[in-house]
């Protein structure tokens, strides 16, 4: 009975492979975005490519499209707009949730190797209903990079940073005034928070976040740490005493002339936390080729593969957070500093914030935030003016 | 009696020419534009590939869209700033470099040079220079003047996108006025001076309205080109700060391509294909009070 049922299950199964409009047979050529054109990072990922094709001749072709970070995601969706999405894309956290919830994914967790040891906090973003539809290959807290050369004692909150690098540049790289979301590296410190968990209710009026960002404006124009409006000052270049960045920064200070070392973001008045950005790579649904990306993403991230990958994109298996695997790949970091910042960070952090309908959201306190800018700005009056900006658009979903 | 007759075939020949150019601008023009208005019926989901239609709701949308009020606010002024601004100063770098002098041709080539630079490459030198501890700034210091963060004020942003603008074109328009200069004729100012007439009353009298075919043309270019600015925006204020430089494309681009709104997205291009048309149908009709050989 049971020799029966399986003959008729695969003779379904056969059937809708033939009868599925997309499903394209024959010799398959896979292209997945990427916002790297880092030479080493393509290497590596090429290297995992050509073993995937060597044991899946059906693959003839993997290919790594390199799209700059800067308009990435604007880039991405004018090729699905366009009808030439790609099979495979690495997804910002900030585009997470209209990603995973538009339906533009398909389902990868069957596919992903011992799907169960991934750390929880990293999934989340990437997860509806149970189901997964993104691997989060990056996963890489915020941590304060100190140039030793510059302050010789190491700040343990957020006064002594500000106060240790007046004058001498406390640089955020990818803020620029415009991302601001990259200032929840700071003002998780207050427990403050851009939205409630379920994204309803706005975060800019609160008491925290008021606090907060009094302190970062005194920072920036009071105390002259953090460089003004317009001005670039380059931590990895030595022009700066310390710098908010990621994890995955830490290749840039290879020729480094500088001392310098990572340690986990200062406490705020609510004490400890940590921040992570994240990255994740799906499926398209509309790709020709959904079953093998897929298939090519469960090898791309496979314990062995995640492992090389780790040395530029922390890992989120279990099996591979420990100090003794990760100082394998980051020889620039001693193995305590990879355990504060990194094991630590990646299990208790909570992610930047993200939203649906992200960019819009973004524009818009982008633009919102702009006043607080200025030597004069009165905080709590701009952060108010935020709220009532974004109120309409949490409300909208 | 033949189907071939000799008017057929010469019409067919016609048509056959005019076939390249017809078809181009059918497949590239045409067919967009109505691709156009046909989104701007629908909600389009890039992400969900859903295309659902609904009728008049973005334009109703349209109506009650601050955002956009704050667009064409912005739009108004940059337009109303980059026209009078450019106009002025090509007639009178135009002027200036129609006289018989040495180094003329020097100066011609200087004040063109910019518009044969890639656009953004000149944006991205203009962002740097307009920096706080920027050239500009460094300039204005040896005159003792403190520069303000040029593009990060409401006002001195988009001063700096008009005038970033008018450097890069300028040129243009000169050389457009230059060409009209040199075809007035001469006897006209020596009749005049003889008459007593003075230099300002010579322009005005006889070198305005003898010009002003130009003064059309470039003006139609250059409202029409001050509509359509995006990269310089893209890349020098990104709409900012606020929302003070956001003009309607750089707000359309947005919605689309950012939002993933294209539905609304195409209906802000048809708003904006409706104020371009409309604005140059204005200026057509009113040749006929101010241009020489029209009325």
């Amino acid at each position: 009975m049971s020799r029966l049922l399986a003959l008729v299950v695969t003779a379904l199964l056969a059937l809708t492979a033939c009868s599925g409009s997309s499903a394209q047979s024959g010799p398959k050529s896979l292209r997945m975005t990427v916002w790297t054109a880092n030479e080493a990072h393509l290497k590596l990922l090429n290297e995992i490519a050509s073993e995937y094709k060597a044991s899946h001749p059906d693959v003839t072709e993997i290919k790594f499209d390199s799209i700059p970070a800067d308009g990435y995601t604007t880039t991405l969706t004018t090729q699905i707009a366009g009808g030439n999405a790609p099979d495979l894309a690495w997804v910002l956290e900030e585009s997470a949730p209209d990603f995973v919830s538009s339906g533009a994914l398909a389902p990868i967790r069957a596919k992903v190797e011992k799907a169960d040891e991934l750390v929880p906090s990293a999934t989340k973003l990437w997860e509806k209903d149970g189901e997964l539809y993104a691997y989060p290959f990056s996963t890489s807290p915020f941590g304060l990079f100190v140039n030793t050369d510059l302050v010789k004692e190491l700040p343990a909150t957020w006064e002594e940073a500000v106060a240790a690098s007046a004058g001498k540049n406390l640089v955020l790289p990818d803020f620029k005034y415009q991302n601001w979301a990259v200032l929840s590296a700071i003002w998780r410190g207050w427990g403050a928070n851009a939205w409630s968990d379920d994204g309803k209710q706005c975060g800019f009026a609160s008491t925290e976040m008021k606090d907060a960002m009094t302190f970062v404006h005194k920072a920036i124009f009071t105390d002259k740490a953090i460089p003004g409006p317009g001005t670039t000052v380059d931590f990895f270049a030595g022009n700066a005493a310390m710098a908010v960045s990621q994890i995955s920064r830490a290749g840039a200070l290879k020729d480094a002339k500088f001392g310098w070392t990572l340690v986990p973001l200062p406490k705020g008045p609510k004490g400890d936390y940590a921040v992570i950005g994240q990255a994740g790579v799906g499926v398209l649904k509309r790709s020709k080729n959904a079953e093998a990306a897929a298939d090519f993403l469960g090898f791309f991230t496979n314990a062995a593969n995640s492992a090389k990958l780790a040395q530029f994109f922390p890992p989120v298996r279990q099996s591979l957070l420990n100090a003794d695997t990760l100082a394998k790949s980051n020889p620039l970091i001693k193995p305590e500093q990879l355990q504060s910042v990194v094991i630590d960070g990646i299990s208790k952090g909570v992610v930047k914030p993200s939203h649906q309908g992200q960019e819009e959201l973004n524009q818009t306190i982008r633009a919102a935030l702009d006043p607080l800018w200025k030597p004069d700005a009165n905080v709590s009056q701009v952060l108010d003016g935020v709220c009532a900006k974004i109120k309409p658009l949490l409300e909208r979903q | 009696m033949t189907f071939w007759t000799c008017r057929r075939r010469d019409n067919l020949i016609g048509y056959l020419f005019v076939a390249p150019a017809l078809l181009g601008s059918l497949a590239f023009v045409l067919i967009p534009l109505a691709m156009v208005g046909w989104y701007s019926l629908n909600e389009w989901n890039v992400l969900g590939g859903t295309f659902e239609f609904i009728g008049g709701e973005n334009y109703k949308q349209l109506l009650n869209d601050e955002k956009l009020r704050d667009s064409l606010v912005a739009t108004a002024w940059f337009a109303a700033g980059l026209v009078v601004l450019n106009l002025s100063l090509a007639l009178l770098l135009a002027v200036l470099l129609n006289q018989k002098l040495r180094g003329t041709t020097l100066f011609r080539t200087l004040f063109f040079s910019p518009v044969l630079v890639s656009l953004v490459a000149w944006t991205l030198v203009w962002q740097l220079m307009l920096q706080p501890e920027g050239s500009v700034n460094g300039l204005l210091g040896v005159f003792g003047v403190d520069g303000p963060n040029w593009l990060r004020g409401d006002t001195t942003a988009m001063v700096s996108v008009i005038v970033v603008q008018v450097i890069k074109n300028v040129g243009l328009n000169m050389v457009l006025f230059l060409a009209a200069l040199q075809g007035v004729p001469a006897p006209l100012y020596e009749a005049a001076k003889i008459d007593g007439a003075g230099a300002w009353r010579r322009f005005r009298s006889i070198t305005i309205p003898l010009i002003s075919p130009t003064i059309l043309l470039t003006s139609i270019i250059t409202i029409v080109g001050s509509l359509q600015v995006f990269a310089q925006i893209a890349v020098l204020t990104q709409g900012g700060p606020g929302t003070s430089t956001t003009v309607l494309i750089y707000y359309l681009y947005q919605q689309a391509f950012q939002f993933h709104h294209f539905g609304y997205g195409a209906t802000i291009s048809v708003l904006l294909f409706v104020i371009v048309a409309a604005l140059t149908l204005l200026q057509w009709q009113m040749r006929r009070k101010w241009v020489l050989h029209e009325s």
